[in-house]
């Protein structure tokens, strides 16, 4: 295992630039996560790294060596793709071996075995190794290419949305799986997805990508707390950050649209006019709250319930814990937790 | 409509259970196929007959269905003879070391007087069809792959030269070739065959072989790219065994046109590369058409073919290429 870095790499198709000057370095041992929409550039980054993409610019290191001219075989990386990618006229077992029989390697007959068993006992998979890759369900298709990742230490493992194309409870678990796993093995890990639940539960650190672009580099707890962007502040967090428009005028902030006015914080260095984001949890329903508004949908999710209230002619979304009684049409009286607040300008920047 | 007029549904309405109907289609449908088949094969049954035909039976009118087979098609074929005079032909009865080919050539008042070159055109034919086919299908999977894989400036422009280059009709192209041949000293030369029959197949091989690999999904290249192997190294473990269906085809489909091709075989060879082809009707013989040994020759002819027809039928089917990677 070993660190990576990403000096100013930039990649351009044709005519649209698929990274633009992204720079970011991997820790040893770390889970760092690539987070970003789809078209972003995610991809592009993991397939730079890997050395199946040359950049147009930029450097990518290994432990401070220039890894620029290696072939992918020479990088020594393990990838794991979003469509699995097994070798369909293989069966698992060889699936499995495949890497390490690389002439690479060379290793012993009896080691490849050894490991290939080793492996398949880790994911479970050991009643699978005499078959065809191509009768299994996507869950087992998707241990079997996490295994032939995982088969050899690499100098980090790269993972290209393993998880997208398969149902909603199967990803669950193998997440936790993935996580225990790379919390025991102690591997350097580049996740990439486009799910921001999986980059919040998994990640060490997330880099959020936009158009080609690194717009935030910091832990969950950075990203969620203090994101750097609109963009982040609304691309993490289920349900979305409440983000509206507000002003401010003799010591009061008003949100634009609604009834809503809070004092407003010291030492805040903004402009007249800027940004609000509130986050769901941070809007809490009272009886004795300073803020009123409408119940017009309430959404009970059975852990939690979301309560869109309307003041004015915004609509705030709060998440409450357990079911509420509120019927849709009942007025609501509510706090904002005032030292939780999000700035941004207009231009989306945070303040 | 008032609900008066609705029956119960009191039978079972699943096609699978209605019987006859569907068996009685499959019976015809069947039948069809095999009238067809027997249909199109007249001709090459035709063809086996005449080859076991005496002279007489093989121009017969009206033809004869059933017949006395006899070899001597097959003699007139294989050897070379000479016409006796009735003092030889007596002489040559009176012989106890004769064998059963010179019998025959002995009822028609021949000698054996040695073989007969179409062996050798048949060895011909094997060599340079075999190793065209070997050569166009080896460089055109090559370039298939490089066209399909790699961003090659003017890629449009080059595949349809390569497809251009089989425009032409053969015979327009014979006389120049004929020329250049002959001063290169490649005319009448196994080389000579080879290399022709390779570039012509090459277009008709790169472009198969093109859409064959097309559809293998590069991520699997990627994946052994990533697992430590070279680029050709992936491409041997890894697309080789994926475009069987596809390698097979097109070896199919070049080895019969390097097979059957006739003219320029005819123009650029007369002896020590001439092919089949062009020589089985030079059977002609003295003495009228010899239909019976140009019928053993053809039937000689069509057993290669055939024989890699058969022996590649596993992978002509398609299907062959199911896969691992889930279309997302």
């Amino acid at each position: 295992m070993s660190n990576v870095a990403l000096q100013h790499i930039t990649k351009r198709f044709k005519d649209t630039v698929a990274l633009d000057d992204v720079s970011f370095s991997i820790n040893d041992g770390e889970f760092f996560v690539l987070l970003g929409p789809t078209g972003a550039g995610k991809t592009t980054t993991l397939r730079v790294i890997a050395g199946l993409e040359r950049q147009d610019d930029g450097a990518v290191l290994f432990d401070e060596i220039n890894v620029n001219q290696y072939q992918p075989a020479e990088r020594d990386i393990a990838f794991v793709f979003q469509q699995y990618s097994l070798y369909p006229t293989k069966t698992v077992f060889d699936n499995l071996a495949f890497p390490l029989r690389s002439p690479l390697r060379k290793l012993p007959r009896n080691e490849i075995e050894d490991r290939v068993h080793e492996v398949a006992e880790k994911l479970r998979i050991t009643h699978l190794l005499d078959r065809k890759t191509a009768k299994l369900s996507g869950g087992e298709m998707q241990r079997v290419s996490i295994g032939r990742a995982i088969v050899r230490t690499p100098q980090i493992f790269l993972m290209d949305e393993p998880l997208s194309n398969l149902d909603a409870k199967l990803r669950e678990a193998l997440r936790i799986e993935l996580q225990h796993l790379q919390k025991t093995e102690g591997s350097t890990t580049l996740f990439v997805t486009h799910d921001q639940i999986e980059a919040l539960t998994m990640a060490d650190r997330i880099a959020v990508l936009q158009q080609g672009q690194i717009i935030q580099v910091g832990t969950p707890h950075d990203i969620y707390d203090r994101p750097a962007t609109t963009f982040v502040a609304q691309l993490v967090g289920v349900p979305q950050i409440n983000l509206m428009k507000a002003s401010r005028e003799n010591g009061t902030l008003s949100i634009h649209d609604s009834a809503v006015q809070l004092p407003i914080p010291d030492k805040l260095d903004v402009e007249s006019e800027f940004l609000l984001g509130i986050r769901p949890e941070d809007i809490r329903p009272a009886a004795d709250g300073d803020q009123h508004g409408e119940v017009v949908l309430t959404e009970p999710l059975g852990v939690e319930t979301v309560i869109h209230m309307r003041s004015g002619k915004q609509t705030l979304l709060s998440v409450v814990p357990g079911i509420t009684d509120y019927r849709i049409g009942d007025p609501v009286s509510f706090n904002i937790v005032q030292d939780r607040l999000h700035f941004f300008n207009l231009d989306g920047a945070r303040v | 409509m008032s609900t008066e007029t609705r029956h119960s549904v009191n039978y079972s309405t699943r096609v699978d259970k209605v019987g006859i109907r569907p068996r009685l289609v499959r019976t015809i449908r069947a039948l069809i196929t095999i009238f067809i088949a027997l249909t199109l094969l007249i001709p090459v049954v035709w063809m086996g007959m005449t080859a076991f035909k005496s002279r007489a039976d093989a121009v017969a009118s009206p033809p004869k269905l059933v017949f006395e087979p006899t070899l001597e098609g097959f003699v007139s074929l294989l050897t070379k003879r000479r016409q006796l005079t009735a003092e030889q032909k007596a002489e040559y009865e009176q012989r106890t070391d004769l064998n059963w080919a010179d019998e025959i050539a002995l009822e028609r008042g021949q000698a054996i007087i040695g073989q007969s070159e179409y062996a050798q055109r048949l060895r011909n034919s094997l060599i340079i069809a075999s190793t065209s086919t070997v050569l166009s299908v080896a460089m055109g999977l090559l370039s298939a792959y490089a066209f399909s894989r790699f961003r090659i400036p003017g890629e449009g422009d080059l595949l349809f030269f390569i497809l251009s280059t089989r425009m032409l009709p053969p015979v327009v192209v014979t006389i120049p070739i004929f020329l250049m041949y002959r001063e290169i000293g490649l005319y009448d030369t196994h080389i000579g065959m080879i290399l022709l029959y390779t570039a012509f197949n090459l277009s008709f091989s790169v472009w198969l072989l093109k859409g064959f690999i097309d559809e293998i999904p590069r991520e699997y290249e990627e994946a052994a790219l990533v697992d430590g192997y070279t680029r050709l190294q992936a491409f041997v473990r890894i697309v080789l065994p994926q475009a069987v269906t596809g390698i097979a085809a097109t070896t199919v489909f070049s080895f019969i046109f390097a097979w059957n091709e006739y003219a320029f075989a005819l123009m650029l060879t007369t002896d020590t590369a001439r092919t089949a082809p062009p020589s089985i009707p030079s059977v002609l013989g003295t003495g009228g058409i010899e239909w019976a040994a140009i019928a053993a020759g053809s039937l000689g002819f069509l057993i290669p073919v055939v024989i890699v027809t058969f022996l590649l039928r596993r992978y002509l089917l398609r299907g062959v290429t199911f896969g691992a990677i889930r279309q997302g």
